[in-house]
Formats: structure tokens, C-alpha cells, sequence
């Protein structure tokens, strides 16, 4: 029996790309539902009871929600190309970057963000992004010279943290703090199975523009 | 705030952390760096127990936080900690503990072997987890009443979940403890606080009758008897973690 694989996301979304580059790495096809955030769907609702939020998984109508509990559940069910390391240890060391990335980093950019660029917010998030820097090693990705789980995770830095602070007028990962992490976002997003989940980058800048009220 | 993310500190902090574990790895394979009272090290504790992996354990003051601490999880300064062998330590509670149940598959397994099984496990642990933090954490008041409503409707939900894992056998696991009966279960003692200092029972008879007698059960589990620490040590260690600066 053929895979029936539905993804309820939003375009635009960097927790929906996470799993749309999970599901790209292991060549999976699949549906894309777009969600109205403003008008959620009975299904989204269905699945995704407690939180209601994209991105939700329905995998021969099982729905997995939480972007990296999917990527996770993708990695256990589909063989080929491996997200998490097959070591027990390399794997738990994986899920505590991500972790970190989810419950620390991102959350620090986000204030920075939000604060236009106050420089306290700024500077700590640039003290959880070192942590990062330091991470890669000289390596390509974080996953060595592929990405994995923990690249995934930080989906948002690569992407997303560009065209907020285009659109904000301010640099938090700048080049000559993070020479690393910057070569980093460059690799990823040029990554095959990362480009086509991306939208335009002046889509991305103006909706940000309005979010910060810089329209 | 610690000047661990600089290179040259990183590297120093790095160095001095080599040397401490090299001392240590000469008497026990497998140690484990924690704060009695915190459900996280529990945690950690209840499934080695479970899994009968032998270990060391080293009690860190988290008022005044050791250099090996420091040193090993520079990242987050938090335990639990683990260290096995030669290997690099890893840290956080739900990463140890999957860490564990791969390493030790045939000794009491946790997770569920079925992908679609294991994922809800994983989801229900991170939002429990999330709510609880919060809920501990929050000084404001309002924040807190707001939780409250939360909680409850977060545990209606809950004993849904129960219904449907245990298949009416005695754990989330099963007829044994399984993941979701380690994750929440630890908690049991933290809720007694909620209770004395918030006025809060997140787990009523009338409310959620199968947590409340699941909730009976772990009690007198053995094992969990073993590890979860008396009322007096919660009280205190939750004292004073609503006492560290953020």
C-alpha cells in the first residue's frame, strides 16, 4: 500500500520548512495543506488539539505534530539518507543541540528582534549564537559534511534571521563574530533540499517589515 | 553572566574539564551529575535504576555551581549531567534518558517500538515538560492563574492519553513503567508543592480518577520508592530554585 503523507503547514513557516526538509532528504511525496493561521481548519484542529498550530504530519492518517518530534518520527520511519546520527551518543548529543537551539537561541534572536536591535538583547543573543560557532568545529554543517537534525533545527537562523534584519535595519549573526555560522547559512540554504522550501527573500524582508512595523 | 562563550575561556574552561574527567573515569563507567530534588535527575536516577546500570553519583550545589559543571554542560549549567566512559557528557533529562533505553535495549525498554507511538511519547513529554517549567518558574501572579487553567485542561487531556496507553493495565507503559511514567511520574513530588505553596492540586480524584490511582501506584512502586526524594528535600530545592536569578 502506497505511503499517504500529508503535511498542514503555512508557506513561510521556518517550523514547517524543517519538516518539508526532512521529508526532501528522504524523497518522500506528499501533499502540502496550506493553512489560514487566521481561520485554522477543523482538520488542524483535529490533529493538533492541544496546541493547534502547523506543522502537523498525517502519516496514513496518523497525525504527528511538534517540528522536530517530526522530523524525529520522519528519520524512525523512512530509511535512506540518515537525519539523526545511528550513534546512541552522536544522536543524544543531536537532540541537546536542538534542544538548545529551540529553548535558548532561538528565543534570544527573537528578543533581539523584537527590541529592534537593543543592544543588551542583541548582545545576548550573540552569546547563545558562540555557542553555535563554536559547535560547528570547521565543519560544513553540523552534521559533518551533511546536514542532520541539528541543522534542521536551526532552520531559522539560516534563513529567516537575514530577512528580519534586513527588514529591522540591524545585525545580530554578523560575519566578523561568526565567521563560521555565516559560511554555515550560506551552505544550507543553498542546499538542494532546503532552496525549494524557501520563499522569495523580498516576500520573507516585507512581511517582517510589516511585523516590526517598519513598512 | 559567565564569559564561557569566548573562545580562549571556552578553550581554558575545556582543558580543566579533560583533567576532571580523566580522574574520574578510572573507578566508574558510568556517572551522573545532579541535584537531589531536581525531577529532571530523577529522572535520570529512576531509569538507571530500572535499567540496573551502575553508577556514580555526584550531588552539584546549584547555588554555587562547580567546575565541573561549568565545564561540562557550558552550554545550559544544568544538570543532569551524564558521563560514560570516555565520551563527551550529555546533557538534558529526555536526551539521557533515550540515550539510555538505546544503550540498554533489552533491560526494561521505555519507548515504545511502534514510530508512531514513540512520536507521541516525545510530543506529550516536551509539552508536559514546557507547561511545568513554566509553571514553576512564573513570579507573576496572573501568569500563574493563568497556568493553572492550563494544567488542568493539559491533564484532562492526559488521563485521555492514559486510557489509551495503558489499555487498562496499570502504567502509561503498560503493565510496567514505561517513558511517559518516568517523565511524569517523577513529578508526583513537585505537585505535593504546588499543593502547600499555590494551593494547587493538578491531579484530582475528581478531575483525573485513572491519574489519581495511577498516581497511587507509582508511590508504592519500589523502584520509584527508591528514587523520588521526600517532601522536605522538594521543598527546599524548589525554594531555592525560585530563589537563583534567571
Amino acid at each position: 500500500m502506497a505511503d499517504e503523507v500529508k503535511l498542514y503547514g503555512f508557506r513561510g513557516s521556518p517550523y514547517g520548512c524543517r519538516v518539508e526538509i526532512a521529508l526532501n532528504l528522504k524523497g518522500i511525496e506528499y501533499e502540502f495543506i496550506q493553512e489560514d493561521l487566521s481561520d485554522k481548519s477543523a482538520d488542524l484542529i483535529k490533529y493538533n488539539p492541544v496546541h493547534k498550530k502547523i506543522p502537523v504530519l498525517m502519516h496514513n492518517g496518523k497525525p504527528i505534530s511538534e517540528s522536530l518530534v517530526v522530523v524525529e518520527y520522519i528519520d524512525d520511519v523512512w530509511k535512506g539518507v540518515p537525519i539523526l546520527p545511528r550513534d546512541a551518543h552522536e544522536k543524544a548529543r543531536a537532540r541537546f543541540w536542538a534542544k538548545f537551539i529551540d529553548d535558548k537561541c532561538i528565543p534570544a534572536v527573537f528578543k533581539a528582534l523584537g527590541s529592534h536591535g537593543q543592544e543588551q538583547a542583541v548582545a545576548e543573543a550573540q552569546e547563545q549564537l558562540q555557542f553555535l560557532e563554536n559547535e560547528l568545529k570547521g565543519n560544513k554543517f553540523f552534521g559533518g559534511d551533511n546536514i542532520n537534525l541539528v541543522d534542521i533545527s536551526a532552520t531559522y537562523l539560516a534563513y529567516w534571521l537575514g530577512g528580519a534584519e534586513e527588514a529591522i535595519g540591524i545585525k545580530v549573526l554578523t560575519k566578523d563574530k561568526f565567521p563560521k555560522l555565516t559560511e554555515w547559512c550560506e551552505n544550507f540554504v543553498n542546499c538542494q533540499t532546503v532552496k525549494d522550501t524557501l520563499i522569495p527573500r523580498e516576500i520573507l524582508v516585507a512581511f517582517y517589515k510589516k511585523r516590526f512595523g517598519k513598512a | 553572566m559567565h564569559q564561557l562563550s569566548s573562545p580562549s575561556a571556552f578553550r581554558k574552561r575545556k582543558k580543566t574539564y579533560h583533567l576532571l574527567l580523566f580522574s574520574m573515569t578510572q573507578k566508574c563507567e558510568m556517572k551522573l551529575l545532579g541535584a537531589t530534588g531536581s525531577v529532571f535527575v530523577t529522572r535520570v536516577k529512576f531509569v538507571l535504576k530500572l535499567k540496573s546500570i551502575e553508577y556514580e553519583y555526584i550531588e552539584e550545589d546549584l547555588c554555587n555551581k562547580s567546575e565541573l559543571l561549568l565545564t561540562s554542560n557550558p552550554v545550559l549549567q544544568r544538570v543532569p549531567v551524564l558521563f560514560h566512559a570516555n565520551e563527551q557528557p550529555i546533557a538534558e533529562s529526555l536526551a539521557i534518558i533515550e540515550y539510555l533505553d538505546e544503550i540498554q535495549p533489552d533491560v526494561h525498554p521505555l519507548l515504545p517500538s511502534d514510530p508512531s507511538d514513540r512520536a507521541e511519547c516525545r510530543v506529550l513529554a516536551y509539552i508536559f515538560d514546557t507547561l511545568m517549567k513554566e509553571f514553576m518558574l512564573t513570579q507573576d501572579k496572573e501568569r500563574r492563574e493563568e497556568l493553572k487553567k492550563r494544567v488542568i485542561e493539559g491533564f484532562g487531556m492526559l488521563e485521555q492519553v492514559f486510557m489509551k496507553l495503558s489499555k487498562g493495565k496499570a502504567f502509561f507503559g503498560g503493565d510496567d513503567i514505561g517513558y511517559l511514567d518516568v517523565v511524569v511520574g517523577c513529578f508526583l513530588g513537585w505537585f505535593k508543592f504546588y499543593e502547600i505553596v499555590f494551593d494547587f492540586k493538578v491531579i484530582e480524584e475528581s478531575r483525573n480518577p485513572r491519574l489519581a490511582q495511577w498516581g497511587k501506584r507509582m508511590w508504592s512502586h519500589e523502584v520509584a520508592r527508591s528514587v523520588i526524594p521526600s517532601q522536605e528535600i522538594h521543598m527546599n530545592f524548589l525554594n531555592m530554585l525560585r530563589g537563583l536569578p534567571k
